[in-house]
Parts: C-alpha cells; sequence; structure tokens
C-alpha cells in the first residue's frame, strides 16, 4: 500500500525543496525542530471550514436569538423586514411574571427527573442483567436493544398512539384482563398524567437501548477478579455494586445520565405527534411552549425569551457532561 | 474498597485455621452451581425483557401487514395470519410518498457528503496535530451537541428566510450540517486517533508528502469509520422533523417524517396504513443502522469507557 514513489514536490505554500520528509505526525514528533509559519498554519486551515460552518449557521442563530429576545419582533415585521422595536427586559419580565410559565418550568424539570430516573434505573438493570445471561440470550437482548435504537421517533410515537388508541389499542385490552379493571374506551390523553406516562413510555423506550448499551460496554471493564474478591470476602451483592462495580462504569454512567437529561429537557417530537400537532396547554414543555408561542402564535421574541432562558437551563446539564469528558482525559 | 478491606480482615481471622485448598473447591462448585441455577432465571428473564421491549416493533409489522377486519377485531389476536399488502399498496400511492422519500434521499445524501467533506479535516487536526486552541476547539465541539434544536428553530428560520434559503433542501441541508458537523468531527477524531500514527510517518519518510500519506494510506484504512459515520448522519438526517416541518412549505419538498406525521392526520384513525407507513419510514434506516451500530456504538462508549 505504501509505495515509495518518487519524492514529489510538496503542495504546501512553502514548498522548500526536502527530499526526504522528516517524520512529522505525532504530537511529540515535531519536538525536535521548531515548525515553520505554514506547517503551524495547517491545523488552523484544516479545522477552518468546520469553524465557518458552526460560525455561520450555529453561532450567529445563536447570537440572534439573544437579540431577538430583547426586541418585539411580530409577524408585521418578518414580512415586512423592517427591524423590531427594541423591547430591553419586557419579553422576560413578561414571562417571569407569567405563572403558566414557572408551570411549564416545572413540568418539564419532572418530565426529564422522571425519564432519566426511570431510564437510567431499567438500563442499569437491563446492563447487569445481560452479564448473567448465557450468551444466545445475550445476542438475543442485543438485538432486540439495536432494532429498537434504529426506531424513528415519529415512528415510535406512531406506534405507541396505536398500542394505546381508546379503541382498538391493544394496551386497552391487556388492562383490561387485569381484574376489576375497566379500559374499554379509555382516553390515555385526556388526563394529563396519564397522557405523560405514555410519553414518558415511548421516551424510554426509544432512550434504553443506547444506554443499556453504554452502560454494559462499561461493565465489560470492571475486572471480574475484583469483584470475585470482594465476593469471597463475604461482600453481599448490592455492598459488591456499590463499592467495586459502580464506581468503575461512574464515569460513563454520569454521562449517560447527563446525555439523556438533555434530550429529554428539550423534547419535542413525541409531544408534537403525540398530540397530533395541537398539544393541549397541558401538554406544553419548554421546547413546545417556545414552538408555539413563535409559530403558532407569531410572538417571535416572546418565544425567543423562552428558549433562551432553555437553552440557559440545558447549560447546566453541559457543563456537568463537558466537565466528565475532561476529567476523563477524553478532551485534552 | 472500605467495605473489601473490612470484610476481608473479618473472613481471614474466621477462616484461617481451615485449609486453603479445600475452602477453594468448595467455594467454587457452591458458586458455579448457583451461578447456573441464576443464569437460567436470567435467562427467563432476559427473553421477558426482550418480549416487552420488541412488542411495539411486532405489533406495528402485525397491524401493518393484517387485513383491515382483523386490525378492529375484539379481542385481538396476537398471530399472523392471512397476510395482505392493501396497506403498503394504499400508503405508498399517496400522492406526496414517493417525492417525500427523494427529498429526505437527497437531504441525507448533501448532509453526509458536505459533513464528511468538512469533518475529515477538523478530525484530522484534532488527531495529529497539537495547536493552540485545540482544546477551546474540542470543548465547543462538545457543548454543541448540547444546545437543542428546538431552541435555535426560530432565528435558524430568520437567518434562512434572509438569505431566500426556505423552503429548500439547500436551508434544510446547511442547517442539518451543522448539527451532524460536532457529532461527525468527534466520531472521526476517535477513528483515525485508533490508526496508528508510525502508518503516516512511514509513507513520509518514503518521500509521499503529508497529503499524498493523508490520501493514500489514512483515507483507505478510515474507510469503515467515514461508512460507520456517513451512515449514522444518514440516519439522523433521514428522522429529523421540527426544522424540515418549519422550513419546508411545499408538498413536493416534504421529507418522510413530515409525510408520517400528515398521514396521521388525513388518514385519522386508518391505523393499517399508518402502521405500513411506520414499517415503510423505519426500514432503510433500520438495515443500515445493523450494519453500523458496533461501530457507532464502540466509537460513542470510546468516550466513556476510556480511563
Amino acid at each position: 500500500m505504501v509505495t515509495a514513489g518518487p519524492p514529489r514536490p510538496s503542495g504546501a505554500p512553502s514548498a522548500r525543496p526536502h527530499p526526504v520528509r522528516p517524520p512529522a505526525g505525532g504530537r511529540g514528533s515535531r519536538a525536535g525542530r521548531p515548525p515553520s509559519a505554514a506547517r503551524r498554519a495547517v491545523p488552523y486551515l484544516l479545522i477552518a471550514p468546520t469553524v465557518l460552518a458552526l460560525l455561520a449557521v450555529l453561532g450567529y442563530p445563536l447570537v440572534d436569538l439573544v437579540t431577538l429576545s430583547f426586541q418585539d419582533m411580530t409577524r408585521r415585521e418578518l414580512f415586512a423586514g423592517t427591524a423590531p422595536p427594541w423591547a430591553g427586559l419586557q419579553q422576560y419580565r413578561a414571562i417571569a411574571a407569567d405563572p403558566f410559565f414557572w408551570e411549564v418550568v416545572g413540568r418539564t424539570a419532572l418530565f426529564t427527573v422522571a425519564c432519566g430516573v426511570v431510564t437510567m434505573t431499567a438500563a442499569m438493570l437491563v446492563a447487569l442483567l445481560m452479564r448473567r445471561v448465557s450468551p444466545w440470550v445475550r445476542a438475543t437482548m442485543a438485538g432486540v436493544l439495536v432494532a429498537v435504537w434504529a426506531m424513528p421517533v415519529m415512528v415510535a410515537a406512531s406506534v405507541f398512539r396505536w398500542l394505546v388508541d381508546a379503541d382498538h389499542g391493544v394496551v386497552n385490552w391487556l388492562l383490561g384482563r387485569l381484574p376489576g379493571a375497566d379500559f374499554a374506551k379509555h382516553n390515555w390523553f385526556e388526563n394529563p398524567w396519564q397522557g405523560f406516562t405514555v410519553i414518558v413510555a415511548v421516551v424510554v423506550w426509544g432512550a434504553l437501548p443506547f444506554a443499556a448499551i453504554t452502560l454494559q460496554a462499561a461493565l465489560t471493564q470492571v475486572p471480574p477478579e475484583l469483584e470475585e474478591a470482594a465476593r469471597v470476602d463475604g461482600a453481599r451483592p448490592s455492598q459488591v455494586f456499590r463499592h467495586i462495580t459502580f464506581p468503575v462504569i461512574k464515569p460513563a454512567f454520569v454521562m449517560v445520565t447527563t446525555l439523556t437529561a438533555i434530550w429529554n429537557f428539550g423534547v419535542f417530537n413525541q409531544i408534537w405527534l403525540m398530540r397530533t400537532g395541537q398539544p393541549e396547554k397541558d401538554y406544553y414543555l419548554l421546547g413546545v411552549y417556545s414552538f408555539i408561542e413563535s409559530f403558532a402564535v407569531n410572538r417571535y421574541s416572546s418565544g425567543a425569551a423562552i428558549a433562551v432562558v432553555t437553552v440557559l437551563l440545558l447549560l447546566v446539564g453541559a457543563v456537568v457532561y463537558v466537565r466528565q469528558l475532561v476529567r476523563m482525559g477524553e478532551a485534552e | 474498597m472500605s467495605v473489601t478491606s473490612r470484610s476481608t480482615s473479618r473472613f481471614t481471622s474466621r477462616s484461617t485455621p481451615r485449609p486453603a485448598p479445600r475452602f477453594t473447591s468448595r467455594f467454587t462448585t457452591r458458586a458455579r452451581r448457583g451461578a447456573g441455577r441464576r443464569s437460567r432465571r436470567a435467562d427467563l428473564l432476559g427473553l421477558l425483557f426482550c418480549a416487552v421491549m420488541a412488542f411495539p416493533v411486532y405489533w406495528m409489522l402485525l397491524t401493518a401487514f393484517r387485513p383491515a377486519s382483523q386490525i378492529r377485531s375484539d379481542p385481538p389476536s396476537f398471530w399472523p395470519s392471512e397476510p395482505t399488502l392493501e396497506h403498503f399498496r394504499r400508503a405508498m400511492e399517496s400522492e406526496t410518498f414517493w417525492s417525500s422519500v427523494r427529498a429526505s434521499a437527497l437531504i441525507g445524501a448533501g448532509t453526509v457528503v458536505i459533513s464528511l467533506l468538512i469533518g475529515v479535516l477538523a478530525a484530522y487536526a484534532l488527531a495529529r496535530f497539537a495547536f493552540a486552541g485545540r482544546k477551546a476547539f474540542i470543548l465547543v465541539i462538545l457543548s454543541v451537541q448540547m444546545i437543542p434544536l428546538a431552541g435555535l428553530i426560530i432565528p435558524i428560520y430568520l437567518l434562512l428566510s434572509d438569505a431566500g434559503l426556505t423552503d429548500s433542501l439547500t436551508g434544510v441541508i446547511l442547517t442539518y450540517l451543522v448539527f451532524m458537523l460536532p457529532f461527525t468531527v468527534w466520531l472521526l477524531r476517535g477513528f483515525i486517533a485508533g490508526i496508528p500514527v508510525e502508518l503516516e510517518e512511514a509513507a513520509m519518510v518514503d518521500g509521499c508528502t503529508r497529503g499524498a500519506a493523508f490520501r493514500r494510506v489514512l483515507l483507505p484504512l478510515l474507510a469503515p469509520g467515514l461508512v460507520a459515520t456517513s451512515i449514522y448522519s444518514l440516519v439522523q438526517a433521514w428522522n429529523e422533523y421540527v426544522l424540515a416541518y418549519v422550513l419546508l412549505s411545499s408538498t413536493d419538498k416534504q421529507t418522510v417524517s413530515i409525510w408520517l406525521v400528515s398521514f396521521q392526520t388525513s388518514f385519522g384513525t386508518d391505523y393499517g396504513a399508518l402502521m405500513a407507513g411506520a414499517t415503510l419510514t423505519a426500514l432503510p434506516v433500520v438495515v443500515f443502522f445493523m450494519f453500523v451500530q458496533r461501530r457507532v456504538a464502540a466509537g460513542l462508549a470510546a468516550g466513556a469507557v476510556k480511563g
């Protein structure tokens, strides 16, 4: 593969004739000679397209989002293309004074915690279970997890809507078999608590594979001798888990927890589809609320303010996640 | 750890008089028998878990392939009989199906090609160069992945409408690109870091330029990583809904996710056709995903497991 062709002229801007180029690859290997300015520019040229794209389509909109939240943009300004009037902190003051906004924040937090607890508990149990089963059962479980992982969110939401359908849903039928339960024609979305149970079920069903597979991969890093030794020494299974197994997989656990929390906090699709594009106010979470304020009510600035608050709240999670990665030495 | 040492001392003080070999053999047989019993119970639990997890998928397929009369039967039947393709015919005959497949494929391909072209360069820089600002760049790459798409819809919509790119596939591709890029860079960086740098160095000693070493040595070795990354982005683009919904208004440019959702509203409770549509939407994704899952999972988990 590595054909030693005739030495080619270098394509670099500073085409100094080098019959044989010094091996310049590893980070430490160039320590011997101070690199020329052109050589030093290479990595920056390489990351330039990525940086530019991120700045243009992500950085600019982020700034714009913040600006927008200090203005008062309505449909009129959007179509006329005129600059919306400056509103200062008015949007923020309005949402802060609105009890409904705080209700939505609380609901979003509760939803995130509920999804996180259920997902992580189930994923941990599944990952531990996968260590105990026979190889063919493990392969089956992995196959099922991957198939579910691959399901598009919209497909999952559609299927769950059909499963809990009031008239012919199989869930109602199954629950109706329970003694004393009457689930005939039961509408799950009439009561938001029950509706959110279904939504949490979809979210957990979709998130569980990623979490379980990652945790299972992390579990393979636990030295069996350590656990065996603890067991020989008389530690109970719960003690072995708490003091031997969990410390080893903790980085992975923290990472998966933060990631799922971040995803769930900004959840939109599942709710949007479960309520067929017209969520009732009881079903608003921050993502849905911001979207509806902007695109259904056409109060773009109010929607932007809600989005800014959402992003700020999410930053807390992001900091935890990035710190964890940095601590693991992955982001050096 | 503290428990281990504590219980060790307790254990040794109690059993030092015993000859060690006998204890070991007794312990292992007991453990093995216990493990055997446990593992059979664990197997059952594992299979039960599989059944519960797989049930929604099974029910989707069952509904998609069974005649309408059976879909509404009470009590429902849990086994397939008289399979039919009528729902698939109805779903595919809906007028926007093929145009949405086309739009999704175009958007997916555009996103993947551009994000690979740009991303592989940045990933190469991260994996093979030390430069000032490298750490800052990594932090940006990581934190950008945390920004929820839904939060940025408004300014992105305004930006693209200023640029005249709303209701155009290009606008959607640009947006997806930016949301895929950080992940692409991060994943490819891992793949490149896994390829021994000595190979490129040897090529350069033999007279290759850095560019040639990259092209002729690294790229061929990176091919599996490129495939895994591109399929992952393709799947993401195929599944995305909100942005496409906001940005694309003409019916002939709608993506598959939009098609599936509009299907729910127009077909109401025609669950046979809806499940057929869901199956069609999921099929390419599941097939692709099965191909690369191991690699992507390894790449994702590498960050978590290492150290």
